[in-house]
């Protein structure tokens, strides 16, 4: 007995006949389902993963810091209501000397009980033990750091603890939901070498810093009903007398911001990127079927007329585009699943999880087949439709002839378009199928459009290391003192070894508000004119600062709805508490974070405290760089140091890397559907058109002058698809980089000539290969069989 | 009509021991069987026989749409049976006007156009207006063949093989799929290209009323020429009866 029907036994020949046609949209078919599957898994791996963590942690919800504020006010903190938990610690930046590496690491040392785990943040041991009780040399360090330095518990470091060097011994390497993305001080990307987190006793910690009954940091976790504004004002009502610095959601935490800005990224991908594939694949379905049902016109009369029902011929090409469709989902869902697994690794490099399991639940796969079955079964619906709708007596016969405008008329009196009949013959017949014509160049013109989104990231990063680097901070490091001094330190620094210039500035948290717009930044105050670190306007030109006022990035303003002129409500939160309101005088540019800028002396009237300093920002001689940071290692007074020229080479390797990354599968992306769309264009019009083309070979015609007329068609297509892919890149690329600005930096929209240059390139060298292949075919007519057939 | 073209000495074609053999799968087919034939300049010869006989066979060797399996087949003296692709290519191009049973003509050109693509690439056409004013279609040259009848298209598809003077038209049942009316008005046309332009004119037809039209009569059977027949009287096409 043959399981299969006479119909089935068709599909499966159709198939084979079909195949590289078949193959080409599962292939696009397939790259819809990958990054449906890639993007969604990976997002779902990354939400479950963080919530999974956060819960297991007890990650805080409510975060602040003060100067000092007294054990005792904890109580209180307590009371408030919709707090569950409080968490009272000592956090302070640290120099750390690693023995081996020059360059000196910046950490964060925080205290954790002595007894039992921390009520919020608690620690998630990888190896080891956590301090034990009396051993005050004992620490633990995050994993990144450690697997970075190659340190094991029992490994020694030094630090740099309020001004004494303490030799610390590793007891165990944890991990900490705060963070899961570590990133340092002036760092753009995280470098696992130079910065590390370091947990030790509370006691200890009280005794070094001499901060025993006290506290300047203080997480919370809330109950479910709780009114977040209402706890943050509460809270940051109780620390302002401590020097409370303005307490802040998870939001507005680095790690978690950095967590939800990929989120985001990859939910974008998710509604972008499966969309553009699958309506590619619907139409490439539309056009393959309707072609076949053409050639199978007078089968389907035959099959209606012996008594087929509608329904039967519906539901056999309806069972040719699933089949079709399961190669695609199955390629898309192997490749989906591998890729998972190598964004889930990459993932493991930047955020420090303790598992990160890519997520490869069923009704991902369910969700994946159902989406593309269903874009398959409407393109192909409407070629489905026109078959099944022809009288069985009407469908035997040929189909009229073609009428054609006259159009292109090179015989016309008058003005003669410098045409040959062989290009009126392709220009009429793109005219002719005019929606057909459309979507082949809007399928052609989808890639390019995805290529130009890829590719100006390369462009935008090289401008934003420009500006940020080279425009903007220019110095080589920028030491940051462990609390104010007066404005005679900036000599001392200058005398530091191989420091050539140096410019001090002065950085105080306030609270920037406008009417129930808020935001908790850091004002930086510098003097007017600077020359190593300047404050860039619009146009990125430099610009003095004003003796008074405030600059706000524009990000910032717009955040808060302030314009130039405007009022801002502005709160200082040093110890005093004032509150005044600063006129804005302008709207800067800047790339990271949310900066505002003041000059040093009006920073200074604003406190009503003069002449402080924060640190430095400093111009290193390159050879004296390690005597620079030797010294950096023995000074008390410096207690964090960002390395501008580190952290601009890491960036950029990390940025090229990942770019390189998404330029490959982008690329490879968008070579298949061009492959998918010209490949299939071609087909399709050579079998319409073998008959027209053969008896041209039979004229005299040469191959190449009969290809002219495949390629003249293809050609007008795909060039009139360049102009509309960088219409389309041009607005994906502005889309993205509004999509991708948060608080923590934004992607300037640079798209230099070149890129949309090379994405054209790809996409044309693309089509000219897959145009090639069906050009051979057009060397292979078989001249003498279609001359003694009808249309 | 004159009995004889008046260069009746001169052959154009020579076509000497033509087999041709086709393997379809397993299945030997020997479609021509050892012909030998001569075709004079500017003479109409008509190839009669029944389907399968072999004359399609021979008219597409002589068009160099296709190379004999053995055989010579000399055209002005030059062998086509050795010919490459490109060479045949330019021969079909420059020599040979073709008319197809199905008209072949371009659905997306006018009548005027169809005739202009040939004579883009010829080395010496006549004007696409007068190759149709020859067949009688002046008044119709911006008609898309859609637009037309069966015997229009057949005339569009004689004008546009006769517009680059060819020295040789071959018709394959150019009147095949026309009812005698209209059979009759196109076979009007090729009698009177023949006459005007001195093409060497080969018809092909399963219709032996049409042979009398012919100087000469090669009947086939069985991938061999029966026999050749020398019209003493040639009738005009208004006579042939269907």
């Amino acid at each position: 007995m043959n399981p299969l029907s006479m119909l089935d036994r068709k599909i499966v020949r159709d198939l084979v006949r079909l195949w590289a046609q078949s193959l080409a949209v599962a292939l696009v078919m397939a790259c819809g389902v990958m990054t449906l599957i890639l993007a969604l898994g990976a997002a779902r791996a990354l939400d479950d993963t963080r919530t999974a963590f956060y819960d297991r942690t007890r990650f805080g919800e409510i975060f602040a810091s003060a100067t000092r504020a007294p054990e005792s006010i904890k109580a209180a903190i307590s009371a408030i209501d919709g707090v569950s938990a409080v968490a009272t610690r000592i956090v302070n930046p640290v120099i750390i000397d690693i023995t081996g590496m020059a360059e000196p690491a910046t950490g964060m040392l925080i205290s954790i009980p002595d007894h039992g785990d921390p009520a919020v943040n608690r620690l998630y041991l990888r190896s080891g033990r956590l301090p034990e009780p009396g051993r005050d040399n004992e620490a633990t360090v995050i994993e990144a750091f450690a697997e970075a330095h190659g340190f094991r518990p029992g490994d020694t470091f030094d630090v740099l603890i309020n001004g004494r060097k303490r030799s610390l011994s590793i007891s165990g390497i944890v991990l900490s939901p705060e963070y899961v993305y570590a990133i340092g001080p002036g760092d753009m990307v995280p470098d696992q070498k130079r910065f590390g987190v370091i947990h030790m006793h509370r006691s200890v910690l009280d005794g070094a810093y001499d901060m025993k009954g006290a506290f300047n940091d203080v997480s919370l976790t809330l109950s479910r009903y709780a009114d977040r504004k209402d706890v943050i004002a509460r809270l940051d009502r109780l620390l302002e007398p401590h020097g409370g610095t303005g307490a802040y959601g998870r939001k507005e935490h680095v790690s978690d911001a950095f967590l939800d800005t990929e989120l985001s990224q990859l939910r974008a991908m998710t509604q972008v990127i499966p969309p553009i594939f699958l309506f590619i694949a619907a139409f490439l379905i539309n056009m393959i079927l309707s072609r076949l049902i053409a050639l199978e016109r007078e089968q389907i009369g035959l099959l209606k007329a012996v008594g087929y029902t509608n329904a039967a011929i519906t539901w056999h090409y309806a069972k040719l585009t699933l089949a079709i469709s399961l190669v695609g989902i199955t390629i898309g869902a192997v490749a989906g699943t591998r890729l998972g697994h190598g964004m889930a690794s990459l993932y493991g490099e930047f955020y420090s999880f303790p598992f990160l399991v890519f997520s490869q639940k069923p009704d991902l796969y369910v969700i994946s087949t159902l989406v593309t079955f269903a874009a398959a079964l409407a393109g192909a619906a409407n070629a489905i439709h026109g078959a099944v709708q022809l009288p069985p007596a009407v469908a035997m016969r040929p189909p009229a002839p073609t009428r054609y405008r006259n159009l292109f008329n090179a015989s016309a009196g008058g003005f003669r378009l410098p045409f040959s009949q062989l290009t009126v013959m392709a220009l009429r017949h793109l005219v002719r199928w005019p929606l057909r014509t459309a979507l082949t160049t809007l399928g052609t013109a989808l890639p390019v459009a995805l290529l130009i989104t890829s590719l100006f990231a390369f462009d935008s990063v090289e401008h934003m290391i420009d500006t940020i680097w080279f425009q903007a901070d220019r110095q080589d490091a920028t030491l940051t003192f462990a609390s104010d001094r007066s404005g005679d330190a900036i000599r001392e620094v200058s005398r530091l070894p191989g420091v050539m210039a140096a410019e001090p500035f002065r950085a105080t948290a306030a609270t920037l508000r406008n009417g129930h717009r808020s935001r908790n930044i850091q004002i930086l105050a510098s003097d007017p004119v600077t020359d190593v670190s300047r404050v860039l306007d619009r146009e990125f030109a430099a610009i003095a600062l004003p003796p008074a006022g405030i600059l706000l990035t524009e990000r910032l303003a717009r955040h808060l709805e302030l314009m130039a002129g405007d009022q801002v409500d502005t709160e200082l939160h040093d110890g005093q508490g004032r509150r005044v309101l600063v006129p804005l005088v302008g709207v800067t540019n800047s790339y990271v974070g949310l900066n505002a800028n003041m000059s040093r002396q009006a920073l200074d009237r604003l406190s009503g405290r003069g002449g402080l300093i924060s640190g430095a920002r400093v111009i290193v001689d390159e050879s004296r760089l390690d005597d620079l940071y030797a010294e950096v290692k023995q000074t008390p007074a410096i207690a964090s140091v960002a390395l501008q020229g580190i952290s601009r080479q890491r960036f950029r390797a990390v940025i090229e890397e990942n770019i390189g990354i998404s330029i490959t599968i982008y690329v490879t992306l968008a070579v298949i559907i061009t492959f998918g769309v010209i490949y299939n264009s071609a087909r399709i019009q050579l079998s319409e058109r073998a008959r027209e083309l053969t008896s041209l070979r039979v004229f005299g015609f040469t191959s190449g002058e009969v290809s002219s007329v495949l390629m003249t068609e293809l050609g007008v297509m795909v060039i009139l698809a360049q102009p509309l892919g960088w219409l389309i890149g041009h607005t994906f690329s502005v889309l993205v980089a509004q999509g991708f600005a948060t608080d923590l930096f934004r992607i300037p929209l640079i798209i230099n000539p070149s890129t949309y240059a090379v994405s054209s390139l790809i996409v044309l060298s693309g089509a000219l290969v897959s145009a090639l292949i069906v050009r051979r075919r057009i060397d292979r007519l078989d001249l003498i069989r279609v001359l003694k057939t009808r249309d | 009509m004159e009995p004889e073209p008046a260069s009746k000495t001169s052959a154009i074609f020579e076509i000497t021991g033509v087999t041709k053999i086709y393997q379809t799968g397993e299945v030997e087919v020997r479609a021509l069987n050892g012909v030998e034939l001569k075709l004079q300049r500017g003479e109409m010869a008509v190839l009669l026989g029944p389907s399968g006989s072999g004359k399609s066979t021979l008219l597409n060797i002589i068009g160099g749409l296709d190379r004999p399996t053995s055989g010579s087949v000399k055209f002005k003296g030059e062998e086509l049976a050795a010919a490459s692709d490109r060479e045949l290519t330019l021969y079909r191009r420059n020599h040979v006007g073709f008319v197809f049973q199905f008209y072949n003509l371009i659905p997306s050109l006018t009548a005027w156009e169809n005739v202009a693509l040939i004579t883009e690439v010829a080395t010496s056409p006549m004007s696409p207006a007068d190759a149709l004013a020859l067949v009688g279609l002046e008044n119709r040259m911006h008609h898309f063949p859609a637009q037309l009848s069966g015997g229009e298209q057949q005339r569009v598809a004689i004008a546009r093989a006769i517009a680059k003077r060819p020295e040789v038209l071959l018709c394959d049942e150019p009147t095949g799929a026309l009812d005698s009316a209209t059979g009759i008005i196109v076979l009007e046309a090729l009698a009177r290209v023949n006459a005007e332009t001195g093409a060497t004119t080969a018809i092909i037809t399963h219709n032996a009323g049409i042979r009398k039209i012919a100087h000469r009569v090669y009947s086939f059977l069985d991938g061999r020429i029966a026999s050749c027949v020398v019209n003493e009287v040639r009738i005009q096409p208004s006579e042939v009866s269907w």
